[in-house]
């Protein structure tokens, strides 16, 4: 968490996705154009909410397992963290799609009639919903070792339902999203060229790594705080 | 060499190969390109990410300083 090596990775890596993205050709797409650069912003966030929430799910496990209360801290943070990435890809992606699927023809309250027929959008939706509880339920128990417990537990659920939502049902269903029938479901691979994948990679891994560098200071706050306010209660209580 | 020589290293090398995105223009979206506005654009942005993580090396700063005052 100290080490500065990889934050300043991070910064770099965007830095480079953000020249390189604007800047780089990019395969034109019908009814995209340009805006496939969103690869690098939109999807990144998505990407990065999932890692994000992987490693949140492993301290959740580990906090099982040993019972050391930090790892209940980290588990928090970094699921506080992606659903922060989570939310920003559904607003980014809301403008995407506000842009390319709906239809201009329609007055701007009934352009979004194929609402209901994106299958990821609502399993999106769900999937964030669901870790929002997460958050709830940690705020409804006063006892903190049953607190750690029984979100660990919650999260692994949460966790799980993830890919039912946003992996497995989207790909059975007919999707707006690009290549959406009967293929990926989010990005056909044939729509992206190497050119793009060049500019895509180290984006997933910079936005990572400044969501890991957020959780990061998070975290430090967490345990900083815990530790002060034990340390003036012992003060207290010996005075 | 250093890690952060290699990171530096790593950064320029990726820097340069965007020069070899200088190919004729795709199609008429590149309005924004051709009128050099994209450039505009490339920079409002950088100076956005460059605003928040300042204030997040800030942060990171003031944090290390609280954490090194309370285990001393």
């Amino acid at each position: 968490m100290y080490k500065s090596w990889w934050k300043i990775l991070s910064v770099a890596l965007l830095v480079y996705t953000v020249i390189a993205g604007l800047l780089g050709n990019v395969p034109q797409k019908p009814a995209l154009d340009e805006t496939i650069r969103n690869l690098y912003f939109h999807v990144c966030m998505w990407f990065a909410m999932m890692i994000l929430f992987t490693i949140s799910v492993i301290y959740s496990i580990r906090y099982l397992r040993t019972l050391d209360h930090k790892f209940d801290v980290y588990a928090r943070q970094f699921a506080v963290v992606g659903i922060l990435f989570g939310v920003l890809g559904y607003a980014t992606g809301a403008l995407w799609m506000s842009y390319t699927w709906a239809d201009p023809n329609k007055p701007f309250l009934e352009k979004f009639s194929g609402f209901a027929r994106e299958p990821k959008l609502v399993g999106a939706a769900i999937a964030l919903l669901i870790y929002f509880a997460y958050l709830v339920l940690r705020d409804s128990v006063n006892d903190i070792d049953k607190r750690a417990r029984i979100s660990a537990v919650y999260n692994i659920f949460a966790y799980a339902m993830l890919f039912p939502f946003i992996w497995i049902l989207p790909r059975l269903m007919e999707s707006l999203h690009p290549g959406g029938e009967g293929g990926n479901p989010a990005l056909d691979p044939r729509h992206t060229d190497s050119n793009m994948r060049m500019v895509f990679y180290p984006a997933i891994i910079g936005w990572t790594l400044l969501g890991v560098w957020i959780t990061t200071l998070k975290i430090r706050v967490s345990l900083l705080k815990e530790k002060m306010l034990t340390g003036d209660l012992l003060k207290k209580s010996a005075e | 060499m250093r890690v952060l020589n290699k990171i530096t290293l790593l950064f320029a090398m990726l820097l340069v190969s965007t020069l070899s995105f200088a190919q004729e223009p795709a199609s008429s979206s590149d309005f924004m390109r051709q009128s050099g506005r994209i450039y505009v654009v490339v920079g409002v942005i950088l100076i956005i990410l460059l605003g928040l993580v300042l204030y997040l090396v800030r942060l990171d700063r003031k944090i290390s300083k609280l954490e090194k005052n309370h285990n001393s």
